[in-house]
């Protein structure tokens, strides 16, 4: 019973009994409609609810800003089986994440044609990227049990013809790929004897997925790990031979709502739509019973009781999430000492007080205690996910604050941790050395708020904490990591321009770009990449074409040792004048004044609130800062000239 | 007195063609119904099997002339079920 879990997506809430009738009301509706449909999205749908929803995204689509504020993202979609079955699924489930999708579908086993002609339908439509939905029956993996070279030869063709796709699609198309690791069929040759005999269906596609995933490493393609899925749910349930010879269906059809979800969780966090904290309720979701009314003896949690041992593979979820860089708050309706005590005193409590970032016990409600965390971490809404066991709070924060997830919890305390893991929240696309110890960054940054109180005048503070910051030019080493700030940075950012890894790639070597990527390290610890800017020369201006920040470092000066960098980089190139444009999200009014604080004059202010701004080089003058700046080597100032 | 298999079937109907007004009767064909082509059949085959719990092969699906014939079909299988 427990793969439905995965299946029936049993995170997400049912839909509402008159899902079908808001569809058809929503194909006439006028306006921005984004909202709504992402609401319908984030319910559990099965695949005829996701095919009506579907509909609904494809005919608002013929009105320009209907699907918004969802952000576009364009798919193609090259396969050896039916897509028609994906298209649908795929476009509704992109909506729960936020993504209106616009899908490209190949010829029917046209994946090669389409990869290698310019001309072709996927190719000319320059999508975003391109899924590479090729399953084991499109590969030339033939068995040949026990014939090891024939079995090795048959990977290494089948590995370079997924390949020669992926680099027909980027070559031509300019785009990225996601690549599937096979489900291995369910039929065996001998038995237990498969997994050690070279050339047998179990021993050629497990070294191809293996393979597959070591040379996805260091390329901008994405690897989408259909297998784990198959296997999950079960490759008995997953494979259906007769959908297969019904309509090349490539999977059980009750699998599409999951297949998509994996999909659309690889795209949003390509868009930088993962979610990066997670607020936990305490009575019944970290331990069993009510520490007000149980007290500290009376909860159960701990090894040696079935229930008290489910609440413990809570906490050790919660820790091992935090050890990846999501930040950890606590949400809870009690009094703040009562709901402190087990953290600092129960002996069995694997989470204690240095773990939680923001600790909210109070009498409030939940959707203000979470915009309260949401405000002292500097995250947006869409940022965070609630564990909680109460239906009654669920449905109270799902209402008034949509934007956060609130998963659906079993009433079985022992599957709360799977249950939180199944939804997906946290999916990362790559895993850096700053996401490891981003958990922490964030706590130092609440202990420098805290010291910022204490401290007699903000600039004193920031000198005490000497920081150093570093600047650079792009390149490969900090490829990753750029790309993740130019997709997920919405607050502080003038553009909001969104590049991939090709696409910064090419900066590195573009003599007409003037690209940074800057550093900060101060007394606290070592904040890592927290700033990036591309510069655009246009004769004798540099037009600021993206130029984002972290917001743990605001208030610490950053943006005017950047410009004083720029400006002091412009000087010897001959550039006169830096161009910056803002131009307005619902979520960068942060920095509408940017320009107008650092003493840029604003040259056009047009309709739709873009506004454009100069600076004379000659005229800026460098003020003193409370950081100190050490430069990369001099040879690299001559790169930017043409 | 209205077939209650035949009143079942018609919420499956509405639920694939995304049409909660959709009627559907024992004449019923797929010139009838705007949308069911080849692949919408397989989604209504799939979704007539989950909401009645029988197991449909091609050669069953493939030979239905009208809705009557799936009413009967699928009553077959449940008896012998």
């Amino acid at each position: 019973m427990n793969g439905e879990l995965f299946s029936e997506l049993c995170w997400l809430p049912k839909p509402p009994d008159d899902f079908y009738a808001q569809c058809k009301s929503l194909l006439r509706a006028e306006g921005q409609q984004g909202r709504r449909v992402r609401a319908l999205a984030s319910c559990a749908l099965d695949e005829n609810g996701l095919n009506a929803l579907a509909k609904v995204v494809e005919t608002l689509r013929a009105n320009p800003g209907a699907l918004g504020p969802l952000t576009p993202f364009k798919l193609g979609i090259a396969s050896n089986a039916t897509t028609h079955f994906l298209v649908p699924a795929l476009v509704a489930t992109a909506a729960r994440h936020g993504i209106a999708l616009e899908c490209v579908e190949g010829g029917f086993d046209q994946a090669m044609q389409e990869a290698c002609d310019p001309l072709s339908g996927i190719n000319s439509a320059r999508p975003d990227a391109v899924l590479v939905a090729i399953d084991y029956r499109g590969l030339p993996l033939h068995a040949a049990p026990g014939d090891s070279a024939a079995g090795e030869e048959a990977v290494s063709a089948a590995l370079s013809r997924l390949d020669f796709i992926c680099r027909g699609f980027e070559t031509n198309g300019g785009t990225t790929c996601i690549v599937q690791t096979l489900a291995r069929p369910v039929e065996s040759s001998f038995g237990s004897l498969d997994f050690s005999m070279s050339g047998t269906n179990r021993h050629m596609i497990d070294s191809l997925n293996r393979r597959l995933a070591e040379g996805l490493r260091g390329t901008t393609a994405l690897l989408l790990d259909v297998a784990a899925f198959a296997e999950t749910v079960g490759l008995a349930e997953w494979h259906d031979p007769a959908i297969w010879n019904i309509g090349k269906v490539p999977f059980a059809m009750a699998y599409l709502p999951i297949y998509a979800e994996a999909t659309c969780r690889l795209i949003a966090a390509l868009r930088g739509k993962s979610r990066r904290c997670l607020v936990l309720d305490l009575d019944n979701t970290l331990w069993g019973g009510v520490i007000g009314d149980d007290g500290l003896a009376g909860i159960v949690l701990g090894q040696g009781d079935p229930t008290g041992e489910a609440f413990l593979e809570v906490q050790r979820t919660a820790l091992a999430l935090r050890d990846r860089g999501i930040v950890l708050a606590v949400c809870s309706k009690n009094d703040e000492a009562t709901a402190r005590a087990p953290f600092r005193s129960h002996p069995e409590m694997l989470l204690r007080e240095e773990h939680i970032a923001v600790f909210r016990a109070n009498w409030n409600d939940k959707a203000t205690n979470l915009e309260a965390i949401a405000e002292s971490l500097s995250l947006g809404l869409e940022s965070m996910v609630l564990l909680d066991d109460n239906p009654v709070e669920r449905g109270l924060v799902r209402d008034l604050l949509p934007e956060v997830a609130v998963p659906e919890l079993p009433d079985d305390p022992a599957l709360y941790a799977r249950t939180l893991l199944a939804a997906g929240y946290f999916e990362a696309i790559a895993f850096s050395a700053e996401d490891r110890t981003r958990a922490s960054a964030y706590q130092e940054n609440a202990l420098r708020v805290a010291l910022r109180d204490s401290a007699r005048g903000v600039e004193d503070y920031l000198r005490s904490l000497g920081t150093i910051i570093d600047f650079r030019r792009f390149d490969s080493a900090g490829r990753k990591r750029i790309a993740q700030l130019i997709n997920k940075s919405n607050q502080f950012n003038v553009t909001t321009r969104r590049y991939t890894e090709t696409d910064i790639a090419r900066m590195e070597s573009d003599p007409a770009c003037l690209t940074l990527q800057v550093r900060l390290a101060d007394s606290f610890g070592d904040s890592g990449m927290i700033s990036v800017v591309i510069c655009v020369r246009e004769g004798d201006e540099w037009r600021i074409d993206t130029w984002l920040m972290s917001c743990r470092v605001l208030g610490r000066r950053v943006e005017d040792a950047v410009l004083q960098e720029l400006v002091r980089r412009a000087k010897p190139l001959g550039v006169r004048r830096l161009i910056g444009t803002y131009v307005p999200t619902e979520r960068n009014k942060l920095v509408e004044d940017l320009y107008a604080r650092l003493g840029f004059e604003l040259v056009e202010h047009c309709e739709d609130g873009l506004t454009r701004w100069a600076l004379s080089v000659e005229d800026h003058v460098a003020t003193e800062l409370p950081l100190r700046a050490t430069h990369s080597a001099p040879h690299e100032l001559s790169g930017a000239s043409t | 007195m209205e077939d209650p298999l035949l009143a079942k079937l018609t919420n499956v109907f509405q639920e694939v063609f995304a049409d909660n007004s959709l009627s559907v009767s024992r004449g019923t064909t797929a010139s009838d119904i705007k949308g069911w082509d080849s692949l919408a059949h397989i989604r209504l085959m799939l979704s007539v099997q989950r909401a009645f719990r029988v197991r449909l092969s091609a050669a069953e699906t493939s030979q239905l002339r009208n809705v009557g014939a799936l009413v009967d079909l699928v009553r077959m299988k449940q008896g012998r079920g």
